[in-house]
């Protein structure tokens, strides 16, 4: 997430970093989540309300549910009870769902009203700090989050493989995927009303990710859509490692979410120098 | 609503409180109304249609009737729930905290009674438009069996409002906004997954039941559902309309209490 930096850049070197698509310029970034660290420690009952959220959704979806639906066919083939099957989509989802609300609300408090950013920019840390530094917090709170709904997961016993040891980094990069991309649609945001186009964004994908019935249940022409959508590839690969459906298309999701988490970064990096220094 | 109207003495003040509340609400009301038609559109398809074709097929329906008839009358009673705790959090915390909206209302003729009921008043109108959408949408989907459905719309008010009351009462308690989150998560959420929503209370274990059936949002759920399908037990729907009164009732009693506290003395 962050590379080692110096506080004294030697020009030449800085130069081929800013040539550098990600991390290099970024060096300081961890001096940013040290301060979110530091002011969250108030906020530690967020940290146990984020965990609950998808815990919840299990018991209800998998106990509740699970007893009208039994069964359900994965796209892997595989029959699995219905609790099995939808705990890596809740995975997936709230791992979203944590990265968006830190990287769209967090973060437009933080430009427009506590002007926080103005504040770091004025020290040595530079825009790409800002950038990797607020999106490498969401992270590692969203990867706490993971580890512990995966102990849940694997307690209720709808874990099949040990390939799910994977699923908590699995769940950082579907973080880092929407993180990226959830920040820099915030420095495009004018008031708290476009906070509605998150929603719309999110909403229907939380809805028709194959998260809660399999990718076969839509018409055909509808599953293409489907399987453009970012938290598809999210729930498919946590999905794939809970159950030990593992193959070389997984890296067909992992592509997927790496390729958008750097645009998203490099978005980010931009825009905020756009913002703050020009 | 009477309970808040104490003498005829001051008649009507709450008009114009909640005549405020429309016209803030004119400025932003084009994405509600977006969100409002679509979100309850998608969770219909979603939970309705998608969910809906495993459940048919594996255990044909609940209790033989097909899963979206089932679940949608449940959804209609929790979006009340939703859109009542949407505007009774952050706008009433704003208004006595951050815009101090109702001390500048208090500066004027307009009192304490005033200031709730027409607020609570345009609450109402809320949740009442985006039921009457949802019902318009259920409408096109199938999603009702039987014109008593249309007995679902006060039912689902007066759900609604058995949130709203109480939670004007807690917002007025609190000194920032991370109460709501717990609220949020910790109330709201277990209720739409627990009481009956998406699934029959007999599936919940044993000890668990209890619980449901004292939380406004079962009752809801469990009139709504019987009106739906067209088979209402009119005491148990009588019954279940009781509780959500006494509710509010019980609520509004403390919502005046804690106004008076926070804003009078």
């Amino acid at each position: 997430m962050s590379t080692q930096g110096t506080l004294a850049r030697p020009t030449a070197a800085s130069r081929v970093a800013r040539l550098l698509p990600v991390p290099a310029g970024a060096g300081m970034a961890r001096i940013l989540v040290e301060r979110n660290v530091m002011s969250f420690r108030h906020g530690w009952i967020a940290i146990i309300t984020g965990f609950a959220e998808p815990v919840f959704y299990l018991f209800s979806l998998g106990i509740g549910l699970g007893s009208l639906v039994r069964t359900v066919t994965t796209d892997g083939g595989t029959v699995v009870p219905y609790a099995h099957f939808v705990a890596p989509a809740l995975l997936a989802s709230s791992a979203m769902n944590g990265a968006v609300f830190d990287s769209t609300f967090n973060v437009f408090f933080k430009l427009k009203y506590a002007k926080l950013y103005d504040s770091v920019l004025a020290t040595p840390l530079g825009p790409r700090d800002v950038a990797v530094g607020e999106i490498g917090w969401a992270l590692i709170r969203g990867s706490l989050y993971a580890a512990a709904f995966l102990a849940v997961a694997v307690a209720a016993g709808t874990v099949h493989s040990w390939w799910a040891l994977l699923a908590v980094p699995a769940a950082t990069l579907i973080g880092f995927a929407f993180a990226a991309v959830g920040m820099f649609a915030t420095t495009f945001m004018r008031s708290w009303v476009d906070f509605d186009y998150v929603t719309l964004a999110i909403q229907p994908m939380f809805l028709f990710s194959a998260t809660f019935f399999p990718l076969a249940t839509y018409p055909g022409a509808v599953q293409w859509v489907v399987q453009l959508t970012p938290l598809y590839h999210g729930v498919a690969l946590e999905r794939a490692l809970m159950l030990g459906e593992v193959g070389p298309g997984l890296a067909i999701h992992v592509g997927y979410l790496v390729v958008m988490g750097l645009l998203g970064l490099v978005g980010t990096a931009r825009r905020i120098e756009k913002l703050l220094l020009s | 609503m009477s309970v808040l109207t104490p003498t005829a003495a001051r008649p009507q003040r709450w008009r114009p409180v909640f005549g405020y509340w429309l016209t803030a609400y004119k400025r932003t009301w084009r994405g509600s109304i977006f969100g409002r038609f679509l979100s309850p559109l998608l969770f219909l398809l979603s939970m309705g249609l998608g969910l809906g074709s495993l459940v048919n097929r594996s255990a044909g329906g609940v209790d033989g009737v097909p899963y979206l008839q089932f679940v949608v009358p449940g959804i209609l009673a929790a979006q009340a729930m939703w859109v009542a705790m949407g505007e009774s959090t952050y706008q009433v915390l704003g208004a006595i905290r951050w815009q101090m909206q109702y001390h500048a209302m208090l500066a004027t003729p307009i009192g304490v009674d005033d200031l709730l009921l027409g607020h609570l008043t345009y609450v109402a109108a809320q949740v009442t438009s985006a039921t009457v959408i949802f019902m318009a949408v259920g409408a096109c989907f199938g999603a009702w069996a039987s014109w008593w459905v249309l007995l679902a719309l006060p039912v689902t008010l007066l759900t609604g409002m058995a949130f709203a009351v109480p939670i004007f009462a807690f917002s007025a308690k609190q000194e920032s906004d991370s109460g709501f989150n717990i609220l949020f998560r910790f109330i709201i959420t277990p209720l739409f997954l627990f009481s009956g929503t998406f699934f029959p209370v007999s599936q919940l274990p044993v000890w668990l039941r209890p619980v449901a059936w004292v939380t406004p949002l079962w009752h809801g759920v469990e009139a709504n559902r019987s009106l739906a399908l067209g088979s209402p037990d009119a005491l148990a729907v009588l019954g279940h309309t009781a509780y959500l009164l006494v509710f509010i009732a019980a609520g509004a009693w403390v919502a005046r209490r804690t106004f008076r506290g926070r804003l009078v003395t």
